[in-house]
């Protein structure tokens, strides 16, 4: 073999290498690609809470949670109540991160949050330190056919447990058409105080749970950007937005008011003297 | 949670990958919510765009752009709440497809009838109107024609009224709420002898029995709704009758209901007036006192063309004079509306009827009617409202707090500008007619103009001068009219008989056609001439809703391109016209000086209305706003034509009182107040001792609209409807609104969340009317009359609920025009159209 | 061909079966002992570690933090709280001096899994599968970090069978029994020593984390070496010994510096002529040997 061939050779096997890597790299490129594809579409799918799975207190909005949560259980482990659970392989839900159904057991809020500190990553976040800020997900009261509080029975479970008593859900008093005598008490929801806890929806008497807790995101409507309520807008502003009002005057008989803001108008029932009233007839005195 | 701008430009950039991707990411979207920022919204009140109830509503502007609302918590008739059409308010303003220039139909850079919309300036646009108008004026006072608006603010409704009766001198000036209001007003005149209800809202709040006589109020006044319903529910024994041609949601309420053949209404509260005579439950001092008995000529045609054999067969076509009778002879005229005949006339079980006639006549019940389009848009009208003040008559059920016979209105300011500043034809400012000599004058002093400017109704040298909305079309079709101006309204979409009459006028080849409209509307493809309007609260402005409530409003934001007002579209016109133009030799004779004027010189800057200066418009927390209009002018001219109109009511010769206002400034601190104003005291019950100070003390009450203080019952019998289902066209059809969408949709339809809620008009039928024609629920089909078809689909589960025989179809839909199906059929009196009857059929697509 | 219980027999000649698998048996203790550190807390109630590999926290106040984890949140663009990022450089820190891929022969439970694979595969004499790249562990840790920052959210933790195992064992199985029999499957039948030494991410950030480490397995006495090979077939990334062992004469130095070496110390069990020790990286210096074989 001469000295040009052999260099011809030694230049076309170098040739062949470099064609070969950059074939083997866009090989392996590609098939690391499609797994990571594929890894990424089955994480999307298995990454989905089920609606009726909370978090946490303090866990961040579920993006987030699972950008941060390294599923390493230590709120699990410092649950003094044992609700929280991690989630297993095969589980419904994202795997390895925290999780706790309401109606098997709700938080029971502690004031310490044990659970937050220990998080490593801040995924339920450090800033949550009152519990009562928790919003771990918003109870609704999803039933009203089977509430028995709709039926004017005398219930109220989910009211007399609520952590938040007499904030996140309060009793609407109602006339009970049905009966005619009778009120409904009516559980109501707030949402500026609930936390979420599930404690309404573990201990709902019914076989089916009437109240569920559910993320927020789930349950609650967001109104329009451009809306606001102007009745709270004024109370928090201490006066109305714009000019205030005139005064308003009427043109009123006599024994007639009207109250701009209140009632509307009034008509003041003069006390006609009831002939019968024994009152009246005293206070008619001899004069008359 | 707080995010930081790395954050957000992330969350974005991830969103927009998966998108592509088409991967959700969970919880993207809340991160994405960013916190409300209310720091540097301006806020100030306005009145609603849309319905007649006048809620007030508190608009948020910053850098220039509506981005907040808020109901306002200070309002008395809405107290922070708003309908979902007003939680929208904002996005009206902002839709896609606004009109910014003006655009004339053009080929060869000339104006052509046939041409394509081409941009011009205001300055050609007016060239070329003025030019149009003027040569079209020389044909006589109906050559040329405006049609304006219940949704005008109240003075461009006033500046409108004097550019065409005291600029062209014609009366060819109508607004829209000719198909709303007439009836309603027709009824008030023969009735009281002034306009608009006695009561106000706080019947709401006062009544024990409310009856709706064909108001749908559950969609349509959704906010007084509230209030009724409150009150329904909240005090004791009080009950709802509601009365319909169809179910409606109105009926959820409903503890009478009343579902009629349509027309029947008339024999309805024929019978329970007769029930009260039979039962003698009349309140006999009331009647003796202060009312006066009439009846009305019969048999008075449908206000079709004269050459309709309907009209032919009449008797007494158009007629109304009253004359008078005794209470015998008016107890004589109700004695067939029996029980017995009633119920089988009008398909309504007798003991509804019953119910409902016991309600009107027990005295310890204060009853409230409401009506709106079901009684005036109705081939009798007058009549039928006029009857139902009969009822409230002949109990004395009026002008109290609780009893009161209440015509609603269906645009915002239809009592402020249609009927209070008179932009009818036979109308001027404050309820004077141009039928009187003495009004006339009186118009012509205030406006300072040469007497005989105002053409007479029957104008000794012009002939007959009035036209109403209808024949206006006509004459456009007839080339009778050459010149139209459109403002403020979809005339094109609402009027009835479009295939027939409104398109082939609009399209005559001899006619001009300008529309003023913010958006591109039906009526503006129909135009020659476009002109982009600011609208709302782009300018400042005042609406008068139906309890006599008047509200002001400042110029919150600018309007959009060269976009303009109506005030100043009306006002800039006007320059474009010389008075020699308009006005015959002898007329400028009398004031020579004006022959080389403008109508702007001698119409807006008589002293009067360019009186205030223009101004820095500011509120009293320092906040400056906008006037483009005082700043064009260089005068303040809202204020000027608004002391001016007042003038018809606080000037000592004044030939009417009753409508007395407040003074400008005293609208922009009040959220609103209810005339007559009197030494600054707003009126809540009109000719109520007590209530009205215009009512001479000791007398009780007094109507005082009428010379000798007294109303009148007018007695009317039932007469049939113009178009009755036949063999072939077997079915009424019956239109309306909806909730979600106002009027012909110009606004709503832009707004995506109401359009997605509604995005089309759909044909309400029975199940088995469908099922007969073998259609289901979403079935594509036609609706057909004699005069033309939609297609669109069935729906049998829907919000509303026909009886069999009956059809109804909302006419937002500007995809679906089905007033190329309604007859123009008209109240021969108010000439107000009958959208609510005519034969259809349905059948498959 | 090599049969099963031929290797290693040499070394246990010499050194005694004990001292054969001296490094095996402390390595075993090690993994298992990691194991029931963490499962006293939930069995037995004596909290010395709390957590699992992915974070835990010793005596209640050492926070540790899995390096690829961290990673894989700073991609997703969520900045961790300092627990995370104290506990992630204590992790870092350790590996970094004891070598990185001690994790994998030392700590991992996935470990056990493979080495088993591995032992049964030569046991039944399995031969050929697939063949990856060593290098594909690299490009699946940048699959891993790509896939964080576009989903935002760690998608691998959706698959990861080291943390799956090792939660499964600590906070309950579940489905974590699959990716075992998997994991098995795969290097049994698939491909020889497929995950730990060719795939798996978690060796690949631990390779890079060992580049530096001090402590390493030296063939000082590489001279002895009689080419039995036994190392080459215990060792589960045999490409590392090569140089270190046979590189004398290229002018490399003996200690076995290669990232990817685990420090298992199996070579060290298996070899009778005790070429091997753990030493430190420094004194890399090729002359002793180079004299030497000059000398000979």
């Amino acid at each position: 073999m001469s000295d040009q061939n052999r260099n011809k050779v030694k230049g076309d096997s170098q040739q062949t290498t470099r064609r070969q890597f950059l074939v083997d790299s866009a090989r392996t490129a590609c098939g690391v690609g499609l797994l990571g594809l594929g890894i990424g579409v089955y994480s999307q799918r298995a990454g989905a809470l089920p609606a009726n799975a909370l978090r946490p207190p303090g866990a961040l909005p579920e993006m987030d949670f699972l950008a941060a949560c390294t599923r390493c259980g230590l709120c699990v482990r410092d649950c003094p109540y044992d609700m929280l659970h991690l989630a297993k392989m095969g589980d419904d839900l994202p795997m390895g991160t925290p999780y706790f159904y309401a109606r098997e057991a709700g938080c029971e809020m502690c004031e310490d949050i044990p659970c937050i500190p220990v998080c490593p990553t801040g995924a339920l976040s450090h800033e949550l330190t009152d519990i009562n800020e928790a919003r771990m997900g918003l109870a609704v009261v999803s039933d009203e056919e089977t509430c028995i509080a709709f039926l004017g029975l005398r219930c109220e479970v989910c009211f007399n447990i609520c952590p938040i008593r007499g904030k996140a859900i309060t009793l609407e008093k109602r006339h009970n058409e049905r009966s005619g005598k009778h009120a409904l008490f009516i559980p109501v929801v707030h949402s500026d105080a609930c936390t979420g806890c599930g404690k309404c929806e573990e201990v709902c008497i019914l076989e089916e749970s009437a109240i569920r807790v559910l993320p927020n995101p789930l349950v609650q409507g967001e109104l329009g950007s451009h809306y606001r309520k102007g009745w709270e807008e004024k109370s928090k502003a201490g006066q109305a937005l714009v000019t205030p009002d005139t005064e308003h005057r009427y043109n009123l008989p006599e024994g007639v008011r009207y109250e701009h803001d209140g009632e509307g108008l009034i008509i003041d029932d003069a006390e006609s003297p009831d002939p019968n009233s024994a009152i009246d007839a005293l206070n008619r005195g001899l004069g008359e | 949670m707080k995010q930081t701008r790395r954050d957000f430009i992330k969350t974005n950039a991830i969103v927009a990958t998966a998108s592509v991707a088409g991967i959700t990411i969970p919880g993207a979207k809340e991160a994405l919510a960013a916190e409300k920022q209310d720091d540097g919204i301006r806020w100030d009140k306005a009145a609603c765009r849309y319905c007649g109830t006048g809620c007030s509503v508190l608009m948020g502007v910053k850098d220039g752009k509506v981005v907040a609302s808020q109901g306002d918590p200070d309002a008395a008739v809405n107290r922070g709440l708003n309908c979902i059409k007003g939680y929208f308010l904002p996005k009206i303003l902002y839709g896609k497809d606004r009109l910014t220039q003006p655009l004339l139909r053009k080929t060869d850079g000339k104006y052509d009838k046939n041409g394509k919309f081409e941009p011009v300036s205001w300055d050609e646009a007016f060239k070329t109107m003025a030019e149009k108008w003027i040569a079209a004026r020389k044909k006589g006072p109906k050559g040329v024609g405006m049609f304006g608006s219940g949704q005008w603010t109240v003075w461009e409704g006033y500046a409108a009224s004097k550019l065409m009766k005291a600029g062209f001198r014609s009366n060819s000036l109508e607004p829209n709420a000719r198909h709303c209001m007439a009836s309603a007003v027709g009824a008030f005149m023969r009735g009281f002898g002034i306009d608009e209800p006695m009561g106000c809202y706080d019947d709401l709040e006062h009544a024990d029995v409310f009856v709706l006589w064909g108001a749908n109020m559950a969609e349509m006044h959704p906010i007084l709704w509230s209030r009724l319903t409150d009150t329904r529910l909240t005090k004791p024994g009080c009950e709802v009758h509601v009365m319909s041609t169809y179910e409606h949601r109105s009926y959820e309420l409903a503890d009478n209901e009343v579902t009629f053949v349509p027309q029947t209404d008339l024999a309805i509260a024929n019978y329970i007036a007769n029930y009260i005579v039979q039962n003698k439950a009349y309140n006999q001092e009331f009647i003796d006192k202060h009312v006066n008995f009439k009846k009305t000529p019969t048999d008075i045609g449908y206000g079709l063309r004269p050459t309709h054999p309907l009209e032919k067969a009449a008797k007494n076509p158009g007629k109304g004079k009253l004359s008078g009778i005794t209470f015998e002879e008016y107890a004589k005229s109700l004695e067939p509306y029996t029980l017995e005949y009633t119920s089988k006339l009008s398909g309504v079980p007798k003991e509804n009827l019953e119910r409902l006639a016991k309600a009107y006549a027990d005295p310890k019940k204060k009853v409230s009617s409401f009506w709106t389009m079901g009684f005036n848009q109705h081939t009798r009208g007058v009549w039928v409202n006029g009857l139902v003040y009969n009822i409230h008559l002949l109990m004395g059920k009026i002008s109290e707090p609780g009893n009161s016979p209440f015509s609603l209105t269906g645009q915002p300011s239809a009592c402020g500008t249609a009927r209070e500043v008179g932009t009818f034809t036979h109308r001027l400012p404050a309820d004077l007619v141009v039928k009187k000599e003495a009004h006339c004058k009186f118009a012509e002093k205030v406006w300072k103009l040469p007497e005989g400017t105002i053409p007479r109704a029957n104008d000794p040298k012009m002939g007959k001068t009035l036209i109403h909305a209808v024949a206006m079309h006509r004459a456009l079709k007839d080339g009778v009219m050459n010149t139209f101006w459109v403002m403020c309204n979809n005339n094109l979409q609402a009027a009835a008989n479009f295939n027939d009459e409104s398109y082939p006028g609009w399209r005559n080849p001899d006619n001009f056609i300008a529309v003023s409209d913010p958006y591109p509307t039906i009526s503006a493809m129909g135009a020659d001439l476009v002109l982009p309007t600011a609208m709302w609260i782009e300018k400042e402005g005042a609406y008068g809703n139906a309890e006599r409530r008047t509200q002001f409003w400042r110029q919150q934001v600018a309007a959009p391109g060269d976009s303009k007002s109506d005030l100043w579209q009306l006002m800039e016109f006007a320059k474009y016209v010389k008075v020699k133009d308009v006005w015959p030799e002898d007329l400028i004779a009398q004031k020579p000086e004006y022959a080389d004027k403008t109508l702007y010189d001698i119409l807006y800057t008589n002293g009067q209305i360019d009186k205030f200066p223009a101004e820095q418009v500011t509120d009293d927390r320092g906040n400056k706003y906008d006037n483009d209009e005082a700043k064009h002018f260089g005068f303040y001219p809202q204020k000027g034509l608004f002391e001016e109109y007042r003038m018809f009511n606080t000037a000592d010769d004044k030939p009417k009182k009753g409508h007395e206002m407040a003074d400008f400034d005293a609208y922009h601190k009040a959220r609103g107040i209810r005339w007559p104003v009197i030494d600054g005291k707003e009126t809540l019950w009109r000719f109520r001792e007590g209530y009205d100070p215009h009512v001479a003390k000791g007398s009780g009450l007094q109507f005082y609209g009428k010379p000798d203080g007294k109303a009148n019952i007018i007695t009317a019998p039932y007469e049939p409807a113009a178009e009755p289902p036949d063999a072939e066209y077997d079915m009424w059809l019956c239109t309306g609104r909806v909730l979600e969408h106002w009027h012909s949709g110009s606004m709503t339809r832009r707004v995506p969340e109401l359009y997605r809620a509604v995005p089309d008009a759909l044909v309400y039928m029975h199940p088995k009317d469908a099922k007969k024609r073998r259609l289901r629920d979403g079935s594509k089909v036609k609706v057909i009359s004699r005069r033309g078809e939609i297609t669109t689909r069935v729906e049998t589960r829907g919000r509303n609920r026909p009886p069999e025989g009956l059809v109804f179809v909302p006419w937002f839909d500007a995809g679906r025009l089905i007033n190329k199906v309604t007859l123009d059929q008209t109240d021969p009196l108010s000439k107000e159209t009958d959208y609510k009857k005519c034969a259809v059929k349905v059948v498959k697509a | 061909m090599i049969k099963s219980g031929e290797i290693g027999r040499d070394a246990i000649k010499a050194k005694g079966w004990l001292g054969a698998h001296k490094w095996l048996l402390l390595r075993r203790f090690s993994q298992v002992a990691v194991m029931l550190l963490f499962l006293l807390g939930p069995l037995a109630g004596i909290w010395i570690i709390k957590g699992n590999l992915s974070s835990s926290l010793l005596f209640d106040t050492v926070p540790m933090t899995e390096p690829i984890l961290f990673l894989q949140i700073l991609a997703t663009g969520f900045v961790p709280a300092v627990d995370a990022i104290i506990g992630f450089l204590i992790v870092v820190l350790f590996y970094l001096l004891v070598g990185g891929r001690v994790y994998c022969s030392w700590v991992c439970p996935v470990n056990l899994i493979t080495d088993a694979a591995f032992w049964l595969r030569r046991y039944l004499g399995i031969r050929g599968g697939a063949r990856f790249s060593r290098n594909l562990r690299y490009w699946m840790l940048a699959m891993v970090l790509i896939l964080a920052a576009m989903t935002n959210s760690m998608a691998y933790e959706m698959f990861n069978p080291v943390s799956i195992l090792h939660r499964g064992i600590i906070f309950g199985v579940g489905l974590a029994w699959a990716v075992v029999i998997a994991i098995f499957l795969f290097d049994l039948l698939i491909a020889k020593r497929g995950w730990c030494s060719h795939l798996c991410p978690m060796g690949g950030l631990y390779s890079l984390l060992g580049r530096f480490s001090p402590l390493r397995v030296r063939a000082d006495k590489r001279e002895a070496c009689n080419d039995c090979m036994d190392c080459f077939v215990v060792c589960p990334e045999p490409q590392v010994i090569k140089p270190a062992l046979k590189g004398a004469g290229k002018g490399i130095g003996p200690v076995i510096s290669a990232a990817e070496c685990t420090n298992c110390g199996r070579c060290i069990d298996v070899c009778s002529e005790d070429v091997f020790k753990f030493g430190l990286r420094f004194e890399n210096q090729i002359k002793v040997s180079v004299v030497k074989d000059k000398a000979h």
